[in-house]
């Protein structure tokens, strides 16, 4: 069975550069791009794409597309995927999308599903690595009436349906649910795939299509800033008020007696 | 017009679950500045006995909807049940935990009432009649304070955030019972097998004292001495991302922002950078002892205490000292 598989990603900032790079703007109520930060492919968006490859590579069939919503440079993240092994790639690009919320999103994300028509299976990283939302594959999957499970570590498919290991706080649970159906990725999943050079020549063929909100159906006053269900009412830094006391000694013992010691003053230990 | 701050419960071990006594307090707190009542929405299969426990933690008002369809939890039957109750109450806030449940129920929930959700938060608060969120956000460097331009509010509560008020079992509320008129077909999603990673000794969510290590400890065997200093204190050994993915500890043990919320009285970080990914998981603790070989280490920036050097030096130390002070 030839499986669509449809994965969406975000291009976010590195979320692993140096905290000291990282700055809030309080009045514009935006993060300041850091210069030197590079702009990556969400963390778990990635092993979404590694979880659609790992399908793929267990049924030896099937198509996976790379969605996209962002500036005209997200379509590097698109690439990224492409590079990894995905097939094709959509750009949802247009400054009407700007200011959005994880429900402006999801409904470009979801218009642009049911255009591209034929879908088995959604996947998305458990949350982007900018805002942490974690809602917009719940929403894609409520707007296109499909079945949606969350967090998984492993993802198989099999007479129509999946398999969904699901990640708890204790352990996991096992869930199955017919197709279409879509599926939210963890960490647990393991560490996507590296492209080689090759497969990066081979992507910068692979081809991108962009499409407006218009190309969607959608106008301004559905998406971007004035259809926001959250609004943004302040966004800050927040300080550690705690000044550290800095333990020393001649010798390792001495400076652990001394901690030791600081400890039960404090009444902590 | 919408009125009550509702609460989704959850139960554990057949009693209400310690996170929703947390995120009734919160409820409780809001409702009282906004001269609401708290909601709480109780689904399962045979639970309506625990209506009364909800009333004792703060709610002033029990939806309850047991159908044994809801034994086991669904995506499908939670939010077909939620639509419900909320159809129901009408209220102003919906607010569960970010609990296995919560991650996935509250957001499928938010979009079917054409909205959105703020997961993870800190805080709930009323302002000018409002009801807003904060929450942590950029992996923990940042803090988004959120309201709404919908009704109700959605949100979940991250655990030990939220002080729960105490048990008074002379408080009343009432109790009203739902049908939700759920169809098995209907409920697509199913769990069909459940796994329990049981942890040895103590719960890192519970224990008072928690050595983490990190990348810097260098390898699984490097970990025996924080086992060691964890079991003189009659503590647990948590651990970074890091640490998890080389493989030397297992994911259950991971402390952060993808890992376990943790709230201990003392959290020693060895060998960790203090990366705002890992520090969201254990910026609940009151007290944070780093041990690092890097003087520049971010981590020091929320620590009580600090030694500068290298852990294979100091850790053998420290065993001795804290067996001395425990002898
Ligand atoms: C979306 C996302 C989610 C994440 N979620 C989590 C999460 O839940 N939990 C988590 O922990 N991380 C998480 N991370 C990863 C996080 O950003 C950091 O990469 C990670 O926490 C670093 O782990 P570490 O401190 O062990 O390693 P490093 O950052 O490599 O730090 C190692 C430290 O050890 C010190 N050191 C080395 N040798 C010694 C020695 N001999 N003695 C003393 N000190 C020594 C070094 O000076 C250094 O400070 C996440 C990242 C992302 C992007």
């Amino acid at each position: 069975m030839a499986l669509n598989m449809i994965v969406c990603v975000k291009q976010v900032p590195d979320p692993e550069a140096p905290a000291s790079a990282f700055k809030v703007d309080e009045a514009a109520k935006r993060v300041i791009p850091a210069g030197g930060v590079a702009q990556v492919v969400s963390q778990f968006d990635g092993i979404a794409v590694e979880a659609a490859l790992r399908i793929k590579d267990a049924l030896g069939d099937g198509k996976i597309t790379i969605i996209s919503m962002g500036p005209a440079s997200a379509r590097d993240a698109i690439k990224h995927g492409l590079a990894m092994g995905a097939d094709e790639g959509v750009l949802l690009c247009d400054d009407a999308f700007e200011n959005g919320d994880s429900y402006t999103t999801a409904l470009a994300l979801a218009k642009a599903i049911e255009k591209i028509g034929e879908y088995d299976l959604v996947l998305f990283g458990r949350q982007a690595t900018d805002w942490d939302a974690g809602t917009t594959g719940s929403g894609v999957a409520e707007m296109l009436g499909i079945p949606s499970v969350t967090l998984a570590k492993s993802v198989t498919v099999k007479d129509g349906k999946i398999a969904v290991e699901r990640v708890l706080l204790e352990g996991y649970d096992t869930i199955e649910a017919p197709l279409p159906a879509a599926v939210t990725i963890s960490n647990e999943l393991g560490e996507p795939r590296y492209p080689k050079l090759q497969q990066i020549m081979q992507a910068a063929r692979k081809q991108v299509t962009t499409w407006t909100a218009a190309d969607l159906g959608l106008d301004a006053s559905q998406v971007g800033r004035q259809a926001v269900r959250l609004n943004l009412e302040r966004l800050f830094q927040p300080v550690s008020e705690v000044e550290c006391e800095v333990i020393e000694g001649e010798t390792p013992e001495e400076t652990a007696q001394k901690l030791a010691q600081r400890l039960r003053e404090e009444k902590i230990l | 017009m919408a009125n009550g701050i509702m609460v989704v419960a959850e139960t554990s071990g057949g009693s209400v679950a310690p996170i929703t006594t947390e995120v009734l307090g919160a409820a409780r707190r809001v409702a009282d500045q906004m001269g609401q009542p708290v909601q709480a929405a109780l689904l399962g299969s045979g639970v309506e006995g625990l209506a009364k426990d909800l009333i004792a933690h703060g709610a002033d008002q029990v939806y309850v909807v047991d159908d044994p369809l809801l034994e086991k939890y669904s995506n499908d039957g939670y939010t077909a049940a939620m639509q419900k109750v909320v159809a129901q109450a009408d209220p102003a806030a919906v607010l569960g935990g970010q609990t296995d449940v919560g991650r996935d129920l509250i957001p499928r929930l938010a979009f079917r009432l054409g909205s959105t959700a703020a997961m993870d938060c800190l805080n709930v608060m009323a302002q000018d009649g409002k009801v807003m969120v904060e929450r942590p956000c950029y992996g923990g460097n940042a803090r988004a304070i959120h309201s709404f331009n919908t009704s109700p509010v959605l949100a979940t509560i991250r655990s030990k955030a939220q002080d729960p008020l105490p048990r008074d079992d002379s408080r009343q509320g009432q109790v009203t019972k739902v049908d939700a008129g759920l169809d098995a077909s209907a409920i697509r999603d199913k769990i069909v097998a459940h796994e329990e990673v049981a942890e040895e000794g103590i719960r890192l969510e519970d224990a008072e004292v928690i050595v983490a290590g990190g990348r810097g400890i260098g390898s699984a065997e490097g970990f025996a001495i924080l086992e060691e200093l964890a079991k003189v204190l009659g503590g647990a050994v948590g651990a970074t991302r890091a640490a998890c993915d080389n493989g030397w500890r297992p994911v259950s043990e991971q402390i952060g922002l993808t890992g376990k919320i943790v709230g201990p009285t003392l959290y020693f970080a060895v060998g960790i950078s203090g990366a705002s990914q890992h520090m969201a998981g254990c910026s609940g603790a009151k007290t944070i002892v780093a041990i690092n070989k890097d003087p520049e280490a971010i981590v020091f920036k929320s620590s009580r205490f600090g030694i500068v050097d290298d852990y294979k030096k100091v850790m053998p130390a420290l065993l001795e000292a804290c067996k001395k002070l425990k002898a």
